[in-house]
């Protein structure tokens, strides 16, 4: 499929609106995680509302495609993105991590449209492989998407789960890589490195793509092209920026667990206007 | 003579029954198929199997991920990697998140004899017993087995069902299973005996010697460790001047812990715990085991026998 450059022009006006909508709520909650949530934003945008199949009124459609955010610490952009599709009202946005609220701090199966809560990281690439397996047992089309953190995948389970998805050969089954380069204690490549990244993916039997995670064309192209892979999984190795799209939080450290004040919001979502 | 039963041959011929009647049954293992005999399943139903090679985190998760999309997940290994190596999955994936799956261990507690306390879980209940939405089972024998897979089969949520590795003699009239209800097996005022596992059978042969000294005993199976049958529990707390509990696993944290808490709050009464104390597993053959950490029906006769002469 063709996309044209206003249905781009479209899905960047939304990416940035999701960008504005985090920051609203963690400003309001106070506390929270922007650098991973706006580094990820363009990715999911693009996911939600022009490649998921998905009925915002139907979360529980049984042929729905599945979307899994294994780095749940970034639900602020999950829930953004729900509530911007319609799954819930915008209003509940403000709840974020308040007591009671069905926006837990992490991603939590309170909020509708989420089907597995995450948090605990290096989990949802098994998660995700569970989905894959049960549409190929139930003979349905849907497709699997899961979201890594690059810190995240210092875990051991996710490369457990690395050469299951690969020795099933879960072709129903796409992983996207946000790749910002940051981590709590620092760079990635100082803390613990990652690379070479394409070669380890590959050695594990995965289909990459590499991209620019937020030139929304390439963003398409990838999910496209990934849909056409056959006998293997395709994992989306997406370059990206922490804090994009505010200037005075991209590759800042401080900003991966850290909600903006009250000023700095106001500050950012000029930015975003 | 007592049949002798594998509680996982029971297991595995239960998968099969389960799997011709339901197609929403799937299976897992971790490359001990052929131990925990989840390889029975595999055979008649190759499509519903996943094996995931020596990988238990990536096991459970997976688990959670089928379960997510209408499975009633099975998923075994031994009991040592289902409970601590892939915890934190089984915790926050799998429990959080409420999900249909069902983890049946083997080779769990002290008798899986000569392999040695890498593999001897013996800490499990008490890993499994702190997740709030985790129900436990431990069937006392072979058929008992075949009741807890069909009970964790039809029960919403997360199971924990805990197997050993020998052959176990069948109790019984046991009377019927049901969840969170525990079995008095005989009664008698002067001692209660609270046994899971392999241990019930070494209770009732206990009582028998016990008998013959006049000592009559309670003896219950208390298959289900969660939720716990507290009512009984407290029953024979009221009636007897001591009780004994028997578990092949630490005394903290599993069947000891659990009863102490109702019996401490409720009904306050001498509880002497039958059990591993405070120490790790080590090679040996079961019988010799079983001696060595001293949970023999000598054993209970000895601290029954203690309860009764501190409670004339």
């Amino acid at each position: 499929m063709q996309f044209t450059d206003t249905q781009i022009k479209d899905l960047e006006a939304k990416a940035k609106q999701i960008r504005r909508l985090i920051i609203q709520m963690l400003a309001k909650a106070g506390s929270g995680h922007p650098g991973g949530s706006l580094s990820a934003t363009d990715l999911i945008t693009a996911l939600y509302f022009a490649i998921l199949r998905h009925d915002p009124k139907k979360p529980d459609w049984s042929q729905r495609d599945r979307f899994h955010m294994s780095k749940g610490h970034c639900c602020p952009l999950w829930y953004a993105v729900l509530a911007e599709s319609g799954y819930f009202p915008i209003e509940n946005l403000w709840s974020l991590r308040q007591l009671g609220s069905l926006l837990q701090g992490h991603a939590d199966r309170r909020a509708i449209g989420v089907d597995v809560g995450s948090g605990s990281l290096g989990q949802g690439l098994s998660v995700a492989l569970g989905m894959s397996l049960a549409a190929r047992m139930d003979k349905k089309d849907y497709r699997v998407y899961v979201l890594l953190g690059d810190g995240e995948i210092q875990e051991g389970n996710i490369w457990e789960a690395a050469m299951a998805v690969s020795h099933y050969k879960c072709d129903n089954l796409c992983a996207i890589l946000d790749y910002n380069g940051f981590q709590i204690d620092g760079k990635t490549k100082d803390i613990m490195n990652l690379e070479p990244l394409i070669a380890k993916w590959q050695a594990f039997g995965w289909h990459t793509i590499e991209i620019d995670g937020h030139n929304m064309k390439q963003i398409l192209s990838a999910y496209e092209q990934a849909i056409t892979i056959k006998g293997k999984s395709s994992i989306i190795i997406a370059h990206t920026i922490k804090g994009k799209g505010v200037s005075f939080m991209e590759n800042v450290l401080d900003f991966h667990g850290r909600a903006p004040t009250k000023e700095e919001a106001e500050r950012a979502l000029k930015e975003l206007e | 003579m007592a049949e002798m039963l594998y509680q996982r041959d029971i297991y595995g011929k239960t998968l099969v029954e389960l799997g011709k009647s339901n197609k929403d049954i799937v299976v897992l293992d971790a490359d001990l198929s052929s131990s925990t005999r989840t390889g029975l399943f595999a055979k008649e139903f190759p499509e519903r199997f996943f094996n995931f090679g020596v990988a238990e985190q990536n096991m459970m998760a997976t688990a959670a991920g089928l379960a997510s999309c209408g499975k009633t997940v099975f998923a075994s290994t031994f009991a040592m990697f289902a409970t601590g190596r892939a915890w934190d999955q089984v915790r926050n994936t799998v429990c959080y998140n409420n999900f249909n799956v069902k983890i049946v261990a083997s080779h769990a507690g002290i008798t899986v004899g000569p392999d040695g306390s890498s593999h001897q879980a013996l800490e499990d209940i008490a890993l499994m017993r702190v997740i709030p939405t985790m129900k436990i089972i431990v069937p006392c024998d072979g058929p008992q087995t075949r009741d807890a897979i069909m009970t964790a089969a039809s029960t919403l949520g997360p199971f924990y069902i805990r197997l050993g590795r020998p052959k176990i003699p069948t109790i019984d009239n046991k009377g019927e299973f049901k969840l969170g209800k525990a079995q008095v097996l005989t009664k008698g005022n002067d001692v209660a005996i609270i046994a899971c596992g392999i241990m019930v059978s070494a209770a009732l042969e206990a009582s028998e010697n016990l008998l013959k000294q006049g000592i009559r005993a309670t003896v219950i199976n208390i298959h289900t460790i969660r939720p716990l049958d507290a009512q009984a529990i407290l029953e024979v707390a009221g009636l007897t001047k001591g009780m004994i509990v028997c578990e092949e696993h630490t005394v903290i944290g599993g069947l000891a812990s659990s009863i102490d808490e109702i019996v401490a709050q409720n009904c306050p009464t001498q509880v002497m715990r039958l059990g591993i104390k405070n120490r790790f597993g080590q090679s040996g053959e079961p019988a010799d085991l079983l001696k060595e950490y001293n949970l023999t029906s000598q054993d209970i006769e000895k601290a029954a026998l203690t309860i009764v002469s501190s409670r004339k």
